[in-house]
């Protein structure tokens, strides 16, 4: 299997949402994935991606910056912004923990994450942004075997 | 194997489409029935698409009269986390006026994640079992 990277870098607003997640597929159809791949992926990166623009910028424009890398059958991605950080990383991946409650926002987006992908690791620091690292094996079919 | 490759590629392909096209935004119908307001929604439901729709369900529910609201998610191609946010919310506010909000129609991975946050267990009613009904 070939590897291959790409990165994209885009304004952290709302309306980037749904690009960023069908650029992370789009990317990720080279390994064949299944629907059902396609769609934990694209579920993950719409989670990753909003917790930067609603937690990372707050309402700030910032920018946005998703790399995703194919190695071996391994699909990776970091999504990273430059806000202002999560103090406690621990805190934020509790299940239905949330710091913005008035937002109505459900506290789920890493466990999301975290049930979707293979592996998450968070890179955090307070006032320098935070990144999110996600990784996601896909199965071999066929010839890709 | 090789006919399931293609069926992937399409996939993606009418995904990206719709995207493009510009389908990425929520449609909403409604139907009112006595004090049942059924609302069935089309598109992506995320935290972009979230706002509106909230403003739109709380300027239904305004009226008193609802006290049961049926989501039907049969049109919703995708859903992350946001999507939980407006149903909690709406939720609460059914609850609070002791009416019950009911979903119906949801695909196997908007399912999924509905049923993550437990949010079947909290309405009382069972996932899947009504998977493709429509009441709009």
């Amino acid at each position: 299997m070939f590897d291959n990277e790409m990165q994209v870098s885009f304004l952290g607003i709302s309306q980037n949402e749904a690009f960023a997640r069908m650029a992370a597929a789009a990317f990720a159809s080279q390994l064949n994935p299944t629907i059902e791949e396609l769609t934990d992926i694209r579920t993950a990166v719409s989670e990753a991606v909003t917790n930067a623009i609603i937690h990372g910028y707050g309402g700030k424009r910032g920018i946005v910056t998703m790399r995703c890398t194919i190695k071996d059958r391994c699909f990776t991605v970091t999504v990273r912004d430059e806000g202002k950080g999560i103090a406690d990383v621990s805190l934020a991946m509790q299940p239905f923990y949330t710091s913005m409650p008035n937002l109505e926002r459900s506290g789920m987006g890493f466990a999301v994450m975290e049930a979707f992908m293979d592996r998450v690791t968070v890179e955090s620091e307070l006032g320098h942004g935070t990144a999110v690292t996600m990784e996601k094996q896909i199965a071999a079919v066929g010839c890709d075997e | 194997m090789q006919g399931a490759k293609n069926l992937h590629r399409i996939h993606l392909w009418y995904a990206i489409y719709l995207y493009v096209k510009g389908d990425a935004c929520m449609q909403i119908k409604t139907r009112r029935d006595g004090a049942v307001l059924a609302v069935h929604l089309t598109g992506e439901l995320d935290h972009h698409s979230a706002a509106p729709l909230r403003a739109e369900l709380d300027a239904l529910l305004q009226d008193d009269g609802i006290g049961h609201l049926v989501l039907d998610l049969g049109g919703v191609s995708f859903m992350d986390s946001s999507g939980l946010g407006v149903v909690l919310g709406r939720y609460k506010i059914l609850k609070a006026r002791r009416g019950s909000l009911r979903i119906i129609g949801a695909s196997k991975p908007v399912e999924r994640i509905l049923k993550m946050a437990g949010v079947y267990a909290l309405l009382g009613q069972q996932e899947g079992m009504e998977r493709g009904a429509s009441h709009v």
